[in-house]
């Protein structure tokens, strides 16, 4: 062999490691115009995709100069791991997801948008059993470590049993309807639309919602905190988008009508199970409500909740000495370590909406 | 000058050549990973040696804060409990049907299309069926690798019967041995190592039933753990877990093909193959 051949080789090998590696590492992140956010089907997150599909989302990105790519995800725990990970600049998840797994995870993450509450999408099904309390000693299943195991461990505490006095079976939800309908499986935890599935079956009593809950499961578009910081445009024109969906879904006219059904198709129901959830959605319509509602100290509180429960069950890290191992920063102050705040809710892109300066 | 094909590796070399992929996996792996760490130093995708150690150490040596189990043997008994129970009633589901069915042309036009049509039925397609028969307790979790893998050894032991001599079989017959005695005594004999044999290769589809079986509906195993933990993105403690699947799938692997070795000497040197 040729000894230029040989050094063109390992020239050519040395390039593709690199190539190989930097791909597999983090790029850093600096100004950039091209964004990528992911969402997944939900009630509260279908507008997104209706906002990408009528051109929304690139409208506002174009007044602001840059690029917004929006990325259905099929696996919701999938899509947040993708955020973590940094392959997506932003992500749709539940308030408690967003502190166990990017914020747990060491990724700063801003709820940019809080877009609505669950005000009864989640809920416990007994089988033939019409109270709470009789889930004592019985077998639950439901999705571990979800706000399914929350909203079980809350219901729990308000009748004053705890997870002791019940065994929980993790059971993925793609097949929670299925496990539902054998004999050996006597209650559930889950969320619409499974909910509504499993309730209408005969002999089964809703026992317990989120909306004896009000405001705990709360649904964000939650965005790295150093990219919003970089880039606010990125933040102005995600938020513009998301109000101006809203306006365009929020009320009886006929256009109002037509995206509702293109979210209820979308997400597999039609327009009447779609509307059905989202009655058990408080969707903040109105950016104002939804600056009202994180400004109040109740956003705290309820944190507050969640973060004990994350640490109770380990979620928050086997590192985490203590439930406010992680600082939650809020517009009502700081709950745990102020040292090492990685969860933000930060109101002043939804001001900017509802003061009408995007 | 010497071909490629005729140059071996001595015993130092063929074990160091053999290692060469294992270290640079783990080179890649720690360099991917000190990248990560040093953007983040929280990073949970690709976690160092030392968190791996931890939580090897927090899920192997330390009782679990909530049920008070050492988490990693729990979910290790009762995955190869489940294994172990499928993959056994599998193999003697496959050598009774695979021999009758090989030998006796009577069962085997009676069977032998609907097996070939059962193992085509991809069981993960059929689930909501197979709970609403079997429940979500540990019968489902076993029957999953029972459905799995019995047809596929069905298949495999029928043909290997055919594929007998038939001289020996008329030899038998000329001595005067019964079908029962045929089967007993000629076919069975044969046909043990190549249960062996089939049981091995089925092994990997087993573990991939079971993982995904606990998966679904679960209160411990190394899949359920897996699946709970990946909720957060633990892969300190997914990557320990894999890694320890390979494993003791390895020693499966290895602890059939020494009984293989020991019961059936004449078949390996038939084979003249180690495999």
């Amino acid at each position: 062999m040729k000894p230029h051949r040989l050094k063109l080789r390992r020239k050519l090998a040395l390039l593709f490691i690199l190539l190989a590696v930097s791909a597999i590492t983090t790029t850093p992140l600096y100004a950039k115009d091209n964004f990528k956010v992911c969402w997944s089907i939900y009630v509260g997150w279908m507008p997104w995709d209706y906002g990408a599909k009528e051109g929304i989302v690139k409208k506002w990105a174009a007044k602001y100069g840059i690029s917004i790519d929006v990325v259905q995800i099929n696996d919701y725990i999938e899509s947040i791991n993708q955020y973590t990970a940094g392959a997506y600049d932003g992500c749709t998840m539940t308030n408690m997801d967003a502190l166990t797994i990017p914020a747990a995870g060491g990724v700063d993450s801003t709820a940019l948008v809080v877009g609505d509450f669950s005000n009864g999408n989640d809920g416990i099904v007994l089988k033939g059993k019409p109270a709470l309390k009789d889930i004592k000693g019985q077998k639950v299943n439901l999705v571990e470590l979800s706000v399914s195991h929350y909203l079980l461990a809350r219901a729990l505490e308000s009748v004053g049993l705890s997870e002791k006095d019940i065994t929980v079976v993790n059971t993925s939800d793609a097949d929670l309807v299925a496990a539902y309908a054998t004999p050996g499986v006597t209650s559930v935890v889950t969320w619409n639309p499974l909910l509504s599935e499993i309730t209408a079956m005969p002999n089964s009593a809703k026992v317990f919602d989120s909306a004896k809950i009000p405001g705990e499961i709360i649904d964000l578009m939650v965005v790295n905190t150093k990219t919003l910081k970089d880039n606010p445009k990125f933040g102005k024109a995600l938020t513009g988008a998301w109000y101006e969906i809203m306006a365009a879904m929020k009320d009886g006219s006929p256009k109002a009508k037509t995206a509702r059904t293109f979210m209820a198709t979308a997400s597999g129901t039609d327009l009447k199970g779609y509307e059905a959830q989202l009655a058990t959605t408080e969707m903040f319509y109105d950016a104002k409500n939804a600056v009202a509602f994180t400004n109040s100290p109740k956003l705290k509180t309820t944190m507050q909740y969640v973060a004990e429960f994350s640490f109770a069950h380990g979620l928050l890290g086997e590192g985490a000495p203590d439930a406010g191992f992680i600082g939650i920063e809020m517009p009502a102050g700081v709950y745990g370590s102020s040292g090492n705040v990685k969860l933000r809710f930060d109101p002043s892109y939804m001001k900017m909406a509802a003061d009408g300066k995007l | 000058m010497k071909r490629v094909m005729n140059i071996h590796p001595g015993t130092v070399g063929k074990v160091l050549l053999g290692m060469l992929p294992f270290i640079l996996t783990i080179i890649v792996y720690l360099w991917a990973s000190g990248a990560r760490l040093e953007a983040n130093p929280n990073d949970k995708l690709t976690p160092s040696f030392a968190t791996i150690g931890d939580a090897i150490e927090r899920m192997a040596f330390e009782p679990s804060k909530r049920t008070g189990d050492y988490e990693l043997w729990s979910d290790t008994t009762a995955s190869l409990q489940r294994l172990l129970l499928g993959v056994l009633i599998a193999a003697l589901l496959g050598l009774v049907v695979g021999i009758l069915n090989g030998a006796l042309p009577l069962v085997r036009a009676n069977l032998s299309p609907y097996i070939t049509t059962l193992s085509l039925i991809p069981p993960m397609a059929i689930l909501p069926i197979l709970f609403i028969i079997f429940g979500l307790g540990e019968l489902s979790k076993v029957m999953l690798i029972v459905i799995g893998i019995t047809p596929f050894i069905m298949r495999d032991l029928q043909a290997r019967t055919m594929e007998l001599p038939a001289e020996q079989l008329i030899k038998a017959q000329t001595l005067g041995a019964s079908t029962w005695q045929v089967i007993l005594r000629v076919i069975m004999p044969q046909i043990l190592p190549r249960l062996i044999q089939g049981v091995r290769l089925s092994l990997g589809p087993a573990w991939l039933f079971l993982i995904a079986a606990e998966a679904i509906a679960a209160e411990q195993g190394l899949g359920y753990r897996i699946f709970l933990v990946r909720r957060y993105l633990s892969m300190d403690v997914i990557l320990p877990y894999v890694v320890w699947i390979t494993f003791l799938a390895f020693l499966t692997d290895w602890v059939l093909r020494q009984i293989s070795y020991r019961a059936f000497p004449w078949f390996h040197g038939q084979m003249r193959d180690k495999s």
